[in-house]
């Protein structure tokens, strides 16, 4: 069993709002349990509610209804200059009156801790963040990567427990959020400290944690490995936010584990997972199908193999067919967009449906790649289809 | 292409340098005229003698400024001290007023305040500090309160103090101090109040690291603003202070009324000016690094 570092239970935030009668529930019953040690990323779309959830922690705000247990110890009325954790701020908060060294120092002095003390660990901080030969200069003669790391280098001197970080790499171009991606979570690593990672990258969140809490609307709604998230999104909007996912409307005609018979329309149905047990016949589902599970093969021309060899293509819609776990619809490329990596074909299939396929160019271009109005073969295993609850 | 475009620009810079100077000429003039020529011409008085019936003549003496460091010496000093204890008075009033203005939520709020804070200006100095008279005199309100509160068993003596003179001062020159520090305390960023409390800081760390620090400009125009007509006051310690609170504004102004002694004042407001300048020189070189 893995230690807690902290705890939220059924945390609520409203905030009143102009007119006295309303209230805007920014933070709406959320709990989570984050552990030591880990990389925990808090990812939603801007106005989730990832700020808000950030502040309780730190306590610049205080939870409306819950609780929030930092180390096991409830923290409600605790200062946030009593919590032991740190905040690397959105847009940085470095003090302008300061040096970067000061800044650093600032919370070793706040401490207690003598300046000469202070002065060595903040330049050993410094050191760490690869910054110490800049920390005579005021923050705003850095470029927006060095003020980050100043930020980065004044939280950790503290040695927190926890270490909250609101987007910190949000004001920076693409390149440089890349390498400081990377550069973030080996620290993480090295130093074994809790991240609580808030951001609305979905991209940087896969990269970087080591789970992720999906928000929206002030909601958890799915806490899990960026595998699992991925692999096995639990909702509509989960799955809709992170990656590409082909969604498909259908009606359930039968529930057999482990899949359920999914009618697309009177031409059309598939085999799909599902994780509602209470899934039943004749409700009305949504089927998540991400676009790289699905594969293609010319309905017309022969199937090649890399041995050299051929096949006919019904002949290898039978082979295929064996496989009682694969889901094998025929369709007609609508649009083909070569994109390097791989190719994205939009696809119809059924009476008027589409659905999105990325497939690799792994072979000669020649080979993989299918051309508008040709006719297709569309597989992919079962499991891949996943039937999504509300 | 490229060429033109700049021939064009270094063309309408020279054209600009040009004419900058010479729309600078009024201003230039105005300067001239207002602020320098009088000013030399009280600097070159302070050097006549008096004349009969308060004429200036000849020869040139510095018996004024002899006169001044010995006898009025005293005068300066008391003027000196009430400017610095009127500005530190103004500076803790108006530092906690200024913040409390501020930090409303609702802009509306905000607004009333500060109309309030300048309101007094819509009536007559004057009359204002005449209205202190009445305030602070034998049967005025203020004692009158303190009698039926049994606070005093005989009414205070408040008029014609150094008191009386510090608290129209202090009122008067209020509105000069809470200005410029509304000012730099709105445009000071909370967030790094958050900053610090998550540092570890707690108020009052907060408040002298971080809050004080970076309201500080509107502090120093404040206190210059309050500081340097409080050492020339001459309306409110002469309604106010009687003989008890002359500053050095009264002795000028005594010199110049009627016959007076016009190169004895004109000794004293250079040597104000002097005094003026200094602080204001020594500010800039040692305490306005920032
Ligand atoms: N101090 C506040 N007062 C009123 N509403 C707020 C306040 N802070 C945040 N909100 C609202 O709460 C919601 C969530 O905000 P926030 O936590 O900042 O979202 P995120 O960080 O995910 O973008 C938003 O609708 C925002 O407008
Ligand atoms: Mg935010």
């Amino acid at each position: 069993m893995r230690q807690v570092d902290v705890e939220l239970r059924n945390v609520v935030k409203a905030f009143p709002t102009r007119h006295e009668s309303g209230q805007l529930v920014a933070v709406d019953n959320v709990s989570l349990e984050i552990y030591r040690g880990e990389f925990f990323a808090l990812l939603g779309p801007s106005g989730c509610g990832k700020t808000t959830t950030l502040r309780m922690i730190a306590g610049f705000e205080d939870a409306t209804s819950g609780e929030i247990l930092i180390r096991g110890q409830a923290v409600q009325n605790v200062p946030p200059f009593h919590r032991p954790v740190n905040t690397v701020f959105q847009d940085y908060a470095l003090f302008p009156h300061m040096t970067v060294l000061e800044n650093v120092m600032f919370g070793l002095e706040m401490e207690g801790v003598s300046k000469k003390e202070a002065r060595k660990r903040a330049q050993e901080a410094l050191e760490m963040v690869r910054l110490h030969q800049a920390e005579d200069r005021r923050p705003r003669q850095l470029s927006g990567g060095q003020q980050q790391r100043v930020a980065l280098a004044r939280a950790l001197v503290k040695k927190p427990a926890v270490l909250l970080l609101d987007e910190p790499l949000g004001a920076l171009d693409l390149k440089l959020r890349k390498a400081l991606q990377y550069e973030l979570a080996a620290l993480q690593e090295t130093l074994g400290i809790t991240f609580i990672y808030v951001t609305h990258d979905q991209e940087e969140a896969m990269t970087m944690a080591d789970r992720i809490a999906v928000m929206n609307a002030g909601r958890v709604l799915q806490v899990g490995t960026p595998e699992e998230i991925y692999e096995t999104p639990a909702t509509e909007f989960v799955a809709d936010f992170i990656g590409e996912t082909n969604f498909l409307r259908g009606d359930i005609l039968e529930v057999n584990n482990p899949f359920a018979q999914v009618c697309l329309d009177e031409t059309l149905t598939i085999k799909a997972a599902f994780n509602d047990q209470a899934l039943t016949s004749g409700s009305r589902v949504t089927v998540a199908i991400r676009p790289e599970k699905v594969n293609l093969f010319s309905a017309t021309g022969p199937v090649k193999y890399a041995d050299g060899t051929n096949e006919s293509p019904e002949e290898h819609r039978e082979l295929l067919l064996r496989d009682p776990d694969i889901n094998l619809v025929r369709g007609r490329v609508l649009r083909a967009n070569y994109i390097g990596t791989d190719t994205r074909y939009v696809v119809s299939i059924g009476q008027n449906q589409q659905l999105v396929a990325r497939v690799q160019n792994y072979g000669l271009r020649s080979d993989t790649t299918f051309h508008i109005d040709q006719e297709v073969y569309i597989f992919w295993d079962a499991e891949h289809s996943r039937v999504l609850t509300e | 292409m490229a060429f033109n475009r700049s021939f064009g620009t270094a063309a309408y810079t020279i054209r600009q340098k040009k004419s900058g100077g010479l729309l600078a000429l009024p201003a230039v003039l105005w300067l001239v005229l207002f602020f320098l020529l009088p000013l030399a011409i009280v600097f070159f008085v302070s050097f006549m003698s008096r004349g009969p019936r308060g004429t200036i003549v000849f020869p040139l003496t510095l018996e004024h400024y002899n006169r001044i460091f010995d006898i009025f010496f005293p005068v300066i000093v008391d003027s000196v001290r009430i400017a610095l204890v009127t500005t530190v008075i103004c500076l803790l009033v108006g530092y906690p007023l200024a913040f409390f203005i501020s930090t409303r939520k609702s802009r509306r709020a905000q607004q009333i305040a500060l109309f309030l804070v300048i309101l007094p200006f819509w009536t007559n100095f004057l009359v204002r500090t005449y209205a202190w008279r009445v305030l602070l005199g034998g049967d005025g309100p203020v004692n009158n309160l303190l009698l039926s509160l049994g606070l005093i068993e005989t009414p205070l003596t408040l008029l014609n103090t150094e008191f009386a003179v510090l608290v129209g001062l202090v009122y008067g020159f209020l509105p000069f101090m809470v200005l410029p520090i509304y000012a730099s305390i709105e445009r000071f960023d909370f967030r790094l109040v958050e900053a610090a409390y998550d540092l570890g800081a707690n108020d009052w760390h907060a408040f002298w690291r971080v809050v004080f620090p970076l309201t500080l400009p509107g502090v120093v125009a404040g206190c210059i603003l309050v500081l340097i007509p409080s050492i020339g006051a001459f309306v409110t310690p002469d309604l106010l202070g009687g003989t008890e609170g002359l500053m050095i504004g009264n002795l000028i102004q005594t010199q110049f009324r009627g016959t007076g002694n016009w190169p004895l004042g004109s000794a004293l407001s250079v040597v104000m000016m002097a005094m003026v300048s200094l602080g204001l020189i020594v500010y800039m070189r040692f305490g306005g690094q920032n």
